[in-house]
């Protein structure tokens, strides 16, 4: 009886230690980056909404980050707030709220910038994304994707980008795109082809944010 | 643009070409004749002796197959059977051991009754009233010759006293009568318990009937067993096929319990093993603990009936002494009891983790709370809560369909088996026959195609056969 019972208890073991396999691989991992600059600063209630279905869909165990576009964005006190969920859903659920909380008090309290450094905020988001080694891993960029880099500010080089998906979200069209959408088409073409050499596996666009918010993660 | 043909002789005339080559290939295939013929006849030949060969062997092989089917069928029948006889006896006995207890006590009563009502049958025996003396004074007064007043006074006297006998006499009898009634009507509860103990008599008789009558069904079938009669083996089979059919339907309501079972407590789970980890690509580790968890309570149940001795899957659990079994008894039903509390707790925290989700899709969504409608809202959480407690025993049950599957799912295969090596064999005997007689059929396909040639030869042979006669003809003359 005793060794019966021994049996059991050390299959019970086993199959625990054994359960325990490597998370990281199934996880996502999302970098949202929010341009602060100028008046898309005003386009701050859509960024929230985002970021609330970002919260609303990230399971047990992925990760989230958020970051302003600054004059100068590679930098760690550019993000806002940045949160590996637990892998216990009642604990999870905690710190999305704690998170939203967050970004409340962020929106509430936000200044424009006087320059657009995207690609820093890219290169910031990457190192982030890499350190948690998810299995899915995204950088959204919530802009209107023009660059406008501040004096001595150096980007012109190569960036790596490597197993990353790169999503633009409500990337508004500006006055002289309106006068010639071309500057507008080529803005998307430049910018996909950057990435893309950088060694992002996809560039997406969503302009339509009540219809198209699927898009902005890969569903496992 | 010309297509070009590099197997035509003349390319400009495709027609002569083709007949040129058709010549050619009827020369060549009536020159490769017999060759042709005696490949033919090797090639259906082999299919022939191959394919009889084959469904002889699978004939043989399903033959032996059946034999041991039907042994182990039998053994397994025998088994159940003896042990059904085994049941109705031990029935039997134990009805007869009651009742001969009772039976003395049973004897005493009625004997009792028996007494009573005889007693009560004397006493109820008619009285007859008492002879009327007086006839025979009457008689002496009318034998008187001569009248006068003596006789009239005497007569008088005598009607009198007839008179007052005669009512002294008629209430006496009914007063006889009434009391004879009293003791009838007394008699008639006695009746009534001499009745009922009868028919409780014969009650017993019937259930001891009845009985009797199932062991000698259950004998029939054994002696058949035994016999190994067709007909038995054949309602063993059938009766198989019955219980595969009603014990699969059983387990697929089993495992729609189970997976109503597995929804419940999958959720929970990730907050004990962790909602991210991932055995495989697709396969979390919390389905995978709840999933075990279903399991192990299966594997509890059926620890529990094998110890109850409900089914016999495991022999050395039969085989056990009754203090060890009663031990693993109650150490899987203690397994189970707490494998059930688990499920219900994991239950409860399903609805706080759904409640809590739910709140949190409002705050994002800066929706206003949900209003509370008091207990009502409490009742799916309740009943998810008495499933969770509850289904794991209901679970514990599967093992009788389990065993009765595996005992006629062996039958049910064998038959099968049987059934498909006994098809295939025909089919192969079936096709070796057809290559046999299509031998012939290609030969003379084969010597259509060279039908000219082989009229040239039929006109050459027929023409040098005459020629020859001719020959012979004249040398007979000349001789």
């Amino acid at each position: 009886m005793k060794r019966f019972l021994l049996i059991w208890i050390m299959l019970f073991g086993a199959f625990f230690v054994s359960a325990c396999g490597d998370s990281r691989v199934h996880s996502q991992a999302v970098y949202m980056l929010v341009d602060t600059s100028g008046s898309y600063a005003r386009e701050m209630n859509k960024a929230t909404k985002i970021i609330n279905y970002l919260l609303a869909t990230l399971n047990p165990g992925d990760s989230l980050a958020v970051a302003k576009v600054e004059t100068r964005s590679f930098t760690e006190k550019d993000i806002v707030a940045k949160v590996t969920f637990d892998k216990r859903p009642s604990q999870a659920t905690q710190q999305k709220r704690a998170f939203k909380t967050k970004i409340e008090e962020f929106s509430k309290v936000i200044k424009g910038s006087a320059y657009t450094d995207i690609i820093g905020g890219l290169i910031q988001g990457a190192e982030y994304l890499n350190e948690t080694k998810a299995g899915i891993k995204t950088i959204v960029i919530f802009s209107d994707m023009q660059e406008e880099l501040g004096k001595g500010t150096v980007r012109d080089f190569p960036i790596k980008l490597d197993g990353i998906r790169i999503v633009a979200l409500n990337v508004t069209k500006l006055g002289t795109d309106n006068a010639d959408p071309r500057i507008y088409l080529d803005r998307l073409a430049r910018w996909e082809a950057r990435v893309r050499k950088a060694g992002a596996t996809e560039w997406v666009v969503v302009n339509d944010l009540e219809n198209n918010m699927e898009s902005i993660l890969n569903t496992r | 643009m010309i297509e070009r043909h590099p197997w035509l002789f003349w390319p400009d005339s495709v027609a002569l070409s083709i007949l040129v080559l058709g010549i050619l290939v009827m020369l060549f295939l009536y020159a490769a004749r017999k060759p042709m013929h005696g490949v033919i006849h090797s090639v259906c030949n082999l299919v022939t002796q191959s394919t009889r060969y084959i469904s002889r062997w699978l004939f043989l092989s399903s033959e032996n197959l059946r034999l041991r089917n039907q042994a182990v069928l039998l053994a397994h029948s025998q088994e159940s059977a003896a042990s059904m006889i085994d049941r109705e006896f031990e029935r039997v006995g134990n009805t007869i051991r009651k009742d001969m207890q009772e039976f003395p006590v049973l004897q005493r009563k009625l004997m009792e009754e028996v007494t009573r009502i005889e007693e009560d049958y004397r006493r109820c025996g008619e009285v007859p009233p008492p002879p009327p003396e007086w006839v025979g004074a009457l008689e002496s007064v009318s034998q008187l010759k001569s009248g006068g007043d003596i006789p009239r006074k005497l007569l008088e006297d005598i009607n009198k006293s007839i008179q007052k006998i005669h009512d002294k006499t008629v209430a006496e009898y009914r007063r006889s009568y009434e009391e004879r009634h009293k003791i009838l009507k007394g008699m008639q509860p006695v009746w009534r318990s001499v009745d009922k103990l009868m028919v409780e008599m014969d009650q017993k008789m019937l259930t001891l009937h009845s009985n009797a009558k199932q062991i000698d069904d259950d004998m029939t079938k054994f002696a058949g067993m035994r016999a190994k009669d067709s007909k038995t083996e054949h309602a063993l089979t059938v009766s198989a096929f019955v219980q595969l059919a009603i014990s699969s339907l059983v387990m697929v309501i089993a495992m729609g319990g189970a997976f109503i079972n597995y929804k419940l407590i999958a959720l929970p789970m990730s907050e004990m093993v962790g909602a991210s980890d991932y055995i495989t690509n697709n396969l979390r580790t919390s389905d995978v603990a709840a999933l075990v968890i279903i399991l192990m309570e299966a594997s509890m149940g059926l620890f529990l009936l094998e110890s109850l001795r409900i089914t016999q899957l495991f022999p050395k659990i039969a085989s056990m002494d009754d203090r060890m079994r009663r031990r693993l008894m109650l150490a899987s039903l203690i397994f189970l009891v707490i494998l059930a509390g688990i499920e219900s707790s994991l239950a409860l925290m399903r609805d706080m983790l759904i409640a809590d989700k739910a709140s949190l899709m409002r705050d994002l969504a800066s929706a206003a709370p949900a209003v509370s409608e008091g207990w009502i809202t409490n009742i799916p959480m309740a009943g998810q809560m008495i499933m969770g407690f509850v289904l794991p025993f209901a679970l514990a049950f599967v093992a009788i369909p389990l065993e009765s599957v595996v005992h006629s799912l062996r039958t049910v295969i064998g038959v099968l088996l049987v059934q498909t090596m006994r098809g295939t064999g025909f089919v192969l005997r079936f096709t070796g026959v057809v290559f046999r007689r299509f031998a012939k059929v290609i030969e003379l396909i084969y010597d259509i195609l060279i039908v000219i040639p082989l009229m040239v030869e039929r006109w050459v042979v027929a023409l040098r056969g005459n020629s020859s006669a001719k020959g012979q003809a004249q040398s007979m003359s000349a001789s």
